[in-house]
């Protein structure tokens, strides 16, 4: 399998955006690729199936559905806040990075971020592989010291009066943000409240839509 | 390790740069990268903790340069490199230039679902009565191995309220080794000004999860 398409979001990946050395680390990937192919180590039929299950199928939709579906449902929220895992598993999620995922609520006190501040941690089977800005040193330094700063960075500022509650994935534990219902949404289905959902608000780096966003 | 991989807290000028409407992965190479690491691991035999010192365990300046999947092939290529899948070489030659040495198992496509599904859970049967109990105060331990830790700089030597018990889990610093050496596992509360001083967010509490030997009573 080859590639020609080079990184385009050079400010992302730090100071190395020359041309020629994405090059060297495309030939770089291509030749590990054929080794381990060659020996008999990697199947590149497998490889395909992965990198399109977490193009198409893993993803934060998933995790979208797990809200709406404790927006509407008192008693699938409790399951949920109780023991993340299994109840996420009843939608169908689970699995790989999500194996023991704790759900947080939000509330108009308390708003939740989660971060690792070592390493890339997050629960991939509700909202897939990370974004860059996830895995970036900006963020990953800088939402212990200063929740708010980074919320500023994402253009947004919490009411007075909340306090922000801060969640280093440093063990295995997983963390989904449930953020707040918004107003204005009284008997929406599920799948209407769905579309309100954004990955940023389950991270807590950002909150859902508002009715009139997607009217 | 003392690792740049370490961040919490570290000074950084640029602001957070969310990008509207991210792809998945910027360009095929990373497509491929994350692919043969993730698929690596069954032939290779290694765990996610020596998956990720392998990652994390470079010079600053090397982790700092580098994209997150450069860092992803640069730790693969040491983790084949060091069990002597690959040989150096070949990764110069680009193409196997020694015998392939024999593995127990590869992922194949029709087993893709299954390992996505199952994971890896960490939880191990608890063998002790946990230490610590929810409300109680602690220390975390002032460490400095060489080897991998998931104790962060930055509540190295602070005192927090365990608020969480997660049951009994595999402690990183030793599965990195080859050891489970499973533990309690607890999530520990900080005070914004308990860890950055006068001048933190009082507003602002921050967790860690942290095994039983990270901690202990304060």
């Amino acid at each position: 399998m080859t590639g020609h398409d080079h990184d385009h979001h050079h400010h992302h990946h730090g100071d190395h955006d020359d041309h020629s050395e994405l090059s060297e680390t495309e030939l770089r990937v291509r030749a590990l690729e054929t080794i381990l192919t060659e020996k008999g180590y990697v199947d590149p039929a497998a490889l395909d199936l992965l990198i399109e299950t977490y193009e198409t199928k893993v993803g934060p939709r998933n995790g979208a559905r797990v809200v709406a579906r404790a927006w509407t449902d008192p008693r699938y929220r409790g399951r949920l806040l109780k023991d993340g895992s299994p109840a996420i598993a009843e939608l169908g999620y689970a699995g790989r990075q999500g194996e023991h995922i704790v759900v947080l609520e939000n509330t108009s006190h308390l708003h939740h971020m989660v971060v690792c501040t070592l390493c890339s941690c997050y629960p991939w089977p509700v909202l897939g592989l990370p974004p860059v800005w996830y895995k970036s040193a900006p963020y990953r330094s800088k939402a212990v010291k200063d929740p708010r700063g980074v919320l500023k960075d994402f253009g947004f500022e919490l009411p007075e009066g909340t306090d922000i509650r801060v969640w280093d994935s440093t063990a295995e534990i997983r963390y989904l943000v449930l953020p707040m219902r918004p107003a204005g949404t009284d008997g929406w289905s599920e799948q209407r409240l769905e579309a309100l959902v954004t990955r940023d608000s389950m991270i807590g780096t950002g909150l859902p839509k508002q009715p009139r966003e997607i009217a | 390790m003392e690792g740049a991989h370490d961040m919490g807290g570290v000074a950084w000028s640029d602001p957070v740069e969310p990008e509207p409407d991210e792809p998945v992965f910027h360009a095929q190479w990373e497509r491929r990268a994350f692919a043969i690491t993730v698929a690596m691991a069954m032939p290779g035999g290694w765990n996610i903790d020596m998956s990720r010192f392998a990652r994390e365990n470079r010079p600053s300046d090397e982790y700092l340069s580098k994209s997150y999947y450069q860092i992803w092939l640069a730790g693969l290529e040491q983790l084949v490199l060091e069990r002597g899948l690959v040989a150096s070489d070949e990764i110069e030659a680009a193409k196997p230039l020694h015998p392939a040495k024999p593995v127990a198992k590869i992922l194949t496509p029709a087993g893709v679902a299954a390992v996505l599904h199952r994971g890896g859970p960490t939880d191990r049967e608890a063998r002790s009565p946990a230490l610590f109990a929810i409300g109680d105060r602690v220390r975390t331990k002032v460490i400095h191995p060489p080897t991998h830790t998931r104790l962060p700089r930055y509540v190295r030597g602070h005192v927090g309220t365990v608020e969480m018990l997660h049951g009994v889990h595999v402690f990183p610093d030793s599965n990195s080794l080859g050891n489970e050496n499973p533990q309690w596992l607890y999530t520990v509360t900080f005070d914004g000004r308990e860890l950055w001083g006068p001048d933190g967010d009082a507003s602002v509490k921050t967790s860690v999860d942290a095994w039983e030997s990270y901690l202990e009573p304060a």
